[in-house]
């Protein structure tokens, strides 16, 4: 801190002004800002799709929309979600941010690759964009051939090569993340002093980067297929349709723990933080994310148990599929360790943390059902597989991303936001997600089939509480979109560390400054260092 | 990116006000020593390659599955090829390889002129292929070999020999754009290294696209056979 004292601090944001200081900026710091308003804006693109959805669902016949644009409108909402929000939101947003801080380096290795990213990211999305405005897709989310090579009349291609273009923002960024872990720690920092963010992090990377290049091809093959027919998947021209499903799944799969890794390395953050404890087993939850990126590799095939698939397979799969839900579960139970007898918080990180760790309780002990190759068959493409896969990737990532926005907001900003407004839409949007989707659970083991647009009127009464809790649930979303926004102009001063946290991102200032620190850090402690001052506490 | 204030940074020595020296030059400002950088970027490069292997093992996996369902119509399929070609095709890359493994050489020693030499018959090598693969290109055109309505094959095969040759042309033609993009990136690494931007201190960006000049080569190394080679005798 050698700086003048009459001089305004100099930090990132101030370092220049104007439109072009920030689209060529290679600052991850405002990159992540770049991130944010993408994420924001097809987050609620997805949103605006899910709206409707439960509108029509609100009543048994088709109503409001015609099929074939239900179809589009579920199509649409899996697209825009997957990978123009969950894959990229922690990741792009809150990772570009604390990567390079947390290990106490510059910038990432590679800052033009990084801004070259979101780029892409960009064009990826607004490629898709156009397809939806153009008159939409409707083969659902995971393309399946034939349907998607020959008999839909829709925009497959655009949406296609919008998602081949944004994987290479996934791979870049996941590219980027590893090489700066390797080679940019600061003096000291040893990989086991690194927080447990991290670790989650560098392990989704190794998921971009093993994954991304599958679906990549799969799509080119998909498109060459309908362009050219080249028979790859098209049993008509020789082609073998469950190879594509194989193909699909064996990143899409990977893809989902691509999306709850770093929404568990943010709980991570957020426990220890709201506990002032380090985490209970910090090398079984490192170890557990590289475990979670292995393994979540070799479960693909338990997409296909009624797509024709051997039995053998189909048994070494279930197996395989239930042991990845072990190192999953030994994050819970040490997340869970690490509150016992601590000094707990209720803040508002602190409470998404707590809804993450029931949430994701209850999608990963679900996901147990449809491992089991019995239940799998009777609640396959039901809306017990919807809810699961909601508990996981709204339960899990959104309300981790959300909690680590609001963990990280002061010292990405340098402001407070209301804590009061925060606390209660987390409050809303607990209950609003579980009136949601819990219902979807009984709906699905009653047989309701998900992609349908009409239902018996006897599920009604399910689908009405669905449908209520979403409208509960988009208003929890709107509330924090407000007083954010807020807080940037009007929100209280921060200061460098308003939880007391420890971490190499709250000894600088909020906001860091452009290079993050005055001086390059000397890491001498362990992560989590909470020690002695927490001894009071816990006596 | 603007300059961040001159901080007073005791530990960065090159950061001092006297004339920048070439080295300190090529660093960039996130790195702290020349040798950082290069690590990291070489590192980069590697995970790179890594995400081309996934991308063509997708594609070795599609051909393999179909291979080992049909062997017969793959075999048939495969005797079309033209496999002197082929070989011819498979001498020149090679070749480029050892030349842009000199290319490297040249760099980090700080041969100016060695490097642009280099770098230059590598190029004309990696086009010299892509030449020929269009020749070839052009006969299964004549032959109708092309998949789609004008595919023509003996009745027996005839689905499966247009698999073949969808896997033949969406291999190869993948295969060719790194070569387009591997001579684009040729072009520019003459076009430093004939700046001076090169030298022997900052040599990295020859390395890594020497790399992915190298990676390429290898990818053929498995195509030639897979694709003109394996069960020839059968025919």
């Amino acid at each position: 801190m050698s700086s003048t004292v009459l001089s305004p601090p100099r930090h990132y944001l101030n370092d220049g002004y104007g439109v072009k200081s920030w689209l060529l900026t290679r600052d991850h710091k405002r990159i992540a800002l770049l991130y944010l308003a993408g994420v924001t804006f097809f987050f609620f693109v997805g949103g605006a799709m899910a709206v409707l959805i439960r509108l029509e669902l609100a009543t048994p016949p088709g109503d409001l929309v015609s099929d074939e644009t239900y179809n589009k409108l579920f199509t649409m909402h899996g697209v825009m979600m997957v990978f123009f929000f969950l894959i990229p939101a922690i990741p792009a947003v809150i990772g570009n941010f604390l990567v390079p801080i947390m290990i106490g380096a510059k910038d990432l290795a590679l800052p033009k690759i990084n801004l070259l990213s979101w780029y892409i990211y960009m064009v990826g999305g607004l490629f898709t964009l156009y397809a939806l405005i153009a008159g939409g897709v409707d083969t659902g989310w995971t393309f399946y051939a034939p349907f998607s090579t020959a008999s839909s009349t829709t925009n497959v291609i655009p949406t296609a090569l919008g998602i081949f273009i944004t994987g290479f923002s996934s791979i870049l960024t996941g590219l980027n993340f590893i090489v700066t872990i390797h080679r940019m720690r600061a003096p000291g920092m040893t990989w086991f002093r690194m927080p447990l963010f991290l670790w989650s992090i560098y392990a989704t990377s190794l998921i971009n980067v093993l994954g991304t290049p599958v679906i990549a091809i799969t799509i080119l093959l998909v498109a060459a297929e309908r362009l050219f027919h080249f028979g790859f998947f098209n049993p008509a021209l020789g082609g073998d349709p469950v190879l594509f499903q194989h193909l699909f799944w064996f990143y899409s799969h990977p893809a989902v723990y691509i999306m709850v890794l770093p929404a568990m390395g943010v709980i991570s953050e957020l426990v220890a933080a709201g506990c002032r404890k380090p985490v209970f087993g910090y090398t079984f939850v490192a170890f557990a994310s590289l475990a979670i990126a292995v393994v979540g590799f070799l479960v693909w095939g338990h997409h296909m148990f009624v797509a024709g698939e051997s039995v053998y397979a189909a048994l070494i799969f279930s197996i395989l599929s239930f042991i990845v839900a072990v190192p999953s579960a030994v994050k819970v139970f040490n997340w869970t360790a690490t509150m016992y007898q601590g000094a707990v918080s209720w803040e508002t990180p602190m409470l998404y943390a707590y809804g993450f760790i029931g949430l994701f309780t209850i999608g990963g002990l679900t996901g147990l059902f449809l491992a089991a190759i019995g239940i799998d068959v009777h609640v396959t493409d039901t809306y017990f597989v919807i809810a699961h896969f909601h508990y996981i990737m709204v339960g899990g990532t959104i309300m981790g991303y959300l909690g680590g926005l609001h963990f990280w907001w002061p010292k990405m900003t340098g402001r407070l936001y209301n804590e009061g407004l925060a606390k209660v839409s987390a409050v809303i949007i607990f209950v609003g997600f579980n009136l949601t989707f819990f219902p979807q659970f009984s709906l699905g083991y009653l047989g309701m089939p998900r992609r349908y647009h009409a239902y018996p009127p006897e599920f009604q009464v399910l689908n009405v509480l669905s449908s209520a809790g979403a409208s509960i649930l988009g208003i929890g979303y709107l509330i924090p979109m407000i007083y954010l926004m807020w807080s940037l102009r009007y929100g209280r001063l921060a200061g460098s560390n308003p939880w007391g946290a420890v971490g190499l991102e709250w000894t600088t200032t909020s906001p860091p400054p452009t290079e993050n620190f005055e001086t390059t850090p000397v890491v001498t402690w362990e992560a989590y260092d909470y020690g002695s001052t927490v001894e009071g506490h816990v006596a | 990116m603007p300059d961040a204030a001159p901080h007073a940074l005791p530990d960065a020595a090159h950061h001092s006000l006297s004339q920048p020296t070439q080295a300190e030059v090529a660093l960039a400002h996130q790195f702290d020593s020349l040798e950082q950088q290069r690590d990291a970027t070489t590192l980069g490069m590697w995970v790179f390659l890594v995400t081309e292997v996934l991308f063509f093992g997708g594609l070795f996996t599609v051909y393999s599955v179909y291979r080992s369902s049909y062997p017969e119509a793959f075999a048939a399929a495969s005797h079309e090829l033209d496999i002197l070609l082929g070989t011819i095709n498979t001498v020149v890359l090679i070749t480029s390889s050892l030349t842009m493994a000199l290319a490297v050489h040249a760099a980090k020693v700080g041969q100016r002129k060695a490097l642009i030499a280099f770098l230059v018959v590598t190029m004309l090598l990696g086009s010299a292929f892509l030449g020929i693969k269009s020749v070839e290109y052009y006969h299964k055109f004549v032959e109708h070999h092309v998949p789609g309505p004008g595919f023509q094959f003996e009745q027996e095969y005839f689905r499966h020999a247009q698999l073949f040759f969808s896997l033949y042309f969406m291999m190869t033609g993948l295969h060719a754009l790194h070569m387009v993009i591997g001579v684009g990136i040729m072009l520019w690494m003459v076009a430093w290294a004939w700046r001076g931007t090169i030298t022997a201190e900052y040599y990295s960006p020859i390395e890594i696209s020497g790399l992915y000049w190298h990676f390429v080569d290898i990818v053929w190394i498995f195509l030639f056979p897979l694709l003109y080679l394996l069960g020839r005798h059968a025919h």
